[in-house]
């Protein structure tokens, strides 16, 4: 059985449940309460952020703030993507205490596409493969010290990944 | 069934580098098939990779990830002949976990 980060695995589910039942019989609720603490910590996927249609609403919805451009943010796009199914697309930076890495196509029907966290012991650099729907600004967000940081570059698309 | 995911781990001391390819249709649901009906969303939202029962890396994606995706990222530590735990979740609830060796 394999298991999950988001609660969606029933078995995990009740096994959890198992578990912090037995050990309010056993031995009161303290258990209980780190096991919610261990849930909490497992942050949710970000449904929302996922289904805003602008950039800026998707940012405002993952982070809650707004971005400003900086030339520490290393965004590595094509000039030209020839299919906009297949666009590699990387982000790394020399900003210090990066927390998380985001990529948003502005122009797609969802602007965000990925959002990565980043523990203290991870390097800030992801690569991916995106799809575009057509020529578009790609926007690459960088949390560091609580402050986001963003690059844009376009990318122009000859053939669009949305099937249009 | 064979794992939808392939890991190469690589460390270089200091540093492992991690690249992933799995295997999923990442449907968008904004796509029609020849029939002209549109195809229902299918894709990975969250992926996970564990090293030291430590989550090193956590990938949430969307629906504009390409198909089989690929990543790559790198972090600190990391052993040769270490596991590494990987795991997906999609969007209807489908998951597979794979463990791979540090090289």
């Amino acid at each position: 059985m394999t298991t999950t980060h988001n609660g969606l695995s029933p078995t995990r589910r009740l096994i959890l449940q198992g578990a912090a039942t037995v050990a309010l019989v056993g031995l009161g609720n303290i258990p209980f309460s780190l096991a919610q603490a261990f849930a909490a910590a497992n942050d949710k996927y970000p449904e929302d952020a996922f289904r805003a249609k602008s950039d800026a609403d998707a940012i405002k919805s993952l982070y809650g703030k707004t971005a400003e451009p900086s030339d520490k943010v290393k965004l590595d796009a094509p000039e030209i993507a020839e299919n906009g199914g297949v666009v590699p697309i990387s982000v790394s930076t020399s900003l210090a205490d990066v927390t998380s890495i985001s990529f948003l196509v502005s122009e797609n029907p969802n602007a965000l596409a990925a959002s990565y966290k980043i523990p203290a012991s991870t390097m800030p650099s992801v690569a991916n493969r995106l799809k575009m729907a057509k020529t578009s600004n790609v926007i690459a967000i960088v949390e560091a010290g609580g402050k986001l940081y963003s690059a844009t570059k376009e990318v122009k698309v000859t053939v669009g990944g949305c099937g249009g | 069934m064979a794992s939808t995911i392939r890991v190469r781990a690589t460390s270089s001391g200091d540093t492992t580098e991690v690249q992933a390819l799995i295997q999923h249709p990442m449907d968008s649901g904004f796509v029609k098939d020849a029939k002209g009906e549109t195809i229902p969303p299918h894709f990975i939202q969250e992926l996970t990779f564990e090293y030291d029962g430590k989550s090193v890396f956590v990938a949430d994606w969307g629906a504009a990830v390409s198909k089989d995706p690929y990543v790559k990222f790198s972090f600190k530590g990391g052993k040769k002949g270490d596991d590494l735990k990987i795991s997906w979740v999609d969007n209807k609830g489908a998951t597979d976990t794979t463990t791979a060796k540090i090289q």
